[in-house]
């Protein structure tokens, strides 16, 4: 499992956001991205995620030594970031149930309770998320993401709005998940860069 | 793809109904217009044909003030780049198009026996209106719902969507006045005239176009 991000270019207003950016994460390794303020690291993540496409390069997603194609991709992808939003009328609960409808999840009433449990927000589960702080919107983007048990994980800002509890729990999640999947985040933080394995700087 | 549409469109109602926002618009749109009608024309005599008239605007525009919620709600509450990494285009599509025409025969249910009351005649012919009505909704939805999704990022959103979708809907809208026309007139009028059979072609137009489209909108 890995994936192959060749020569991509973005450009906004005529100017070069990303400018023939390379690398391969592999599965059991962990990649960061970063760079200053506006250098592309978001956007460089969107890119990777599909949200929005490249003018040039190509990324390719291999499972089991196979090209991934674009229909089945989405199943694959997991995402955590600040301009991600979940649905704020429903509830967490709904939310989580709503992903792992989609996502065929076996057992996925188990799979919510466990979840919630490991974060600390299943005396929470059935309050609607705008009513959530924003360290607890963190944390369920997190279970959101993970829910469908996705073999790439991108997580832009780990550690952003979350107390100290959440921030081990993040440390320990991206661990675990480096161990079998392909994990990539960017960040600016000196302590999550202390867990990539490759570190790619974007510069603008 | 079916169970997908299902729950993309289940979410939607379940929003629905914790915001009431477009039902909400669509209903207060299309009554506060029925209502200005009504009071304008008062005791007048009024020809069954221009009431065909008055009862598609009534149904057009009460449309155009709520399909474009549809879109709208996710790119103002920042949720549309989740929805593109969690599911395809066209069942994301499909549902959306789903809950639009849920929501227009929810309207017509209520509206079209209120304005036949409001302006108390008798319709001659039923099974020709309530096709064309539905026919009617189909092609309403289906044209609304892809402008909704190309104007869903654009900054002056409100005047574009009036300005985009009626040259779509308006040949639907023509020929739903003329089948209800028909409809209001004449008893013995056959079920599937030529008006009818233009309406369904429509819809297999807009249906097809909107569906083929919507990717590259999606994406771009």
């Amino acid at each position: 499992m890995h994936l192959q991000v060749e020569k991509i270019y973005k450009k906004y207003n005529r100017r070069y956001i990303l400018k023939n950016i390379s690398f391969t994460a592999k599965q059991g390794q962990s990649v960061a991205i970063t760079g200053p303020n506006g250098s592309g690291k978001t956007t460089l993540i969107k890119i990777l995620t599909q949200i929005i496409r490249p003018d040039k390069g190509t990324l390719v997603f291999y499972l089991d030594n196979h090209k991934l194609s674009p229909e089945n991709l989405n199943r694959h992808i997991g995402l955590i970031g600040p301009y991600l939003q979940l649905y704020q009328e429903l509830t967490a609960y709904e939310n989580l149930r709503f992903i792992s409808q989609l996502r065929r999840v076996p057992h996925a009433e188990k799979r919510i309770k466990e979840l919630a449990a490991a974060v600390g927000l299943e005396r929470h589960i059935h309050r609607a998320v705008h009513t959530y702080s924003s360290g607890m919107k963190q944390r369920l983007k997190y279970l959101f993401a993970i829910m469908g048990d996705p073999d790439f994980l991108f997580v832009d800002e780990p550690t952003s709005n979350l107390d100290k509890d959440g921030i081990s729990w993040v440390y320990q999640l991206l661990d675990e998940w480096k161990r079998d999947k392909v994990l990539v985040f960017a960040t600016n933080d000196e302590q999550d860069l202390n867990y990539a394995d490759e570190v790619v700087t974007v510069v603008a | 793809m079916l169970h997908e549409i299902w729950i993309l469109f289940k979410k939607d109602l379940i929003q629905e109904f914790r915001s009431k926002a477009a039902i909400n618009a669509i209903f207060l749109f299309s009554v506060v217009t029925l209502t200005a009608v009504s009071y304008s024309i008062g005791s007048s005599a009024i020809s069954n044909n221009v009431l065909a008239a008055l009862l598609w605007i009534v149904i057009v525009f009460s449309a155009l003030s709520a399909f474009s919620h549809i879109f709208l709600k996710e790119e103002e509450a920042q949720t549309a780049d989740t929805l593109k990494l969690i599911a395809q285009p066209t069942p994301i599509f499909l549902s959306k198009l789903l809950f639009n025409i849920l929501l227009l025969t929810l309207l017509l249910i209520v509206i079209v026996p209120l304005f036949i009351a409001a302006f108390n005649f008798e319709v001659k012919n039923i099974p020709l209106l309530l096709l064309s009505l539905f026919l009617g909704d189909l092609g309403l939805a289906s044209g609304g719902t892809i402008v909704a999704a190309l104007i869903a990022k654009a900054s002056k959103r409100g005047a574009l969507f009036s300005v985009l979708s009626f040259p779509i809907l308006l040949p639907v809208m023509i020929v739903g006045i003329s089948a209800a026309q028909m409809a209001f007139t004449q008893a013995d009028s056959p079920l599937f005239p030529s008006e009818i059979t233009a309406l369904f072609a429509y819809d297999v137009v807009l249906f097809t176009a909107a569906l083929m489209l919507f990717d590259f909108i999606w994406n771009d």
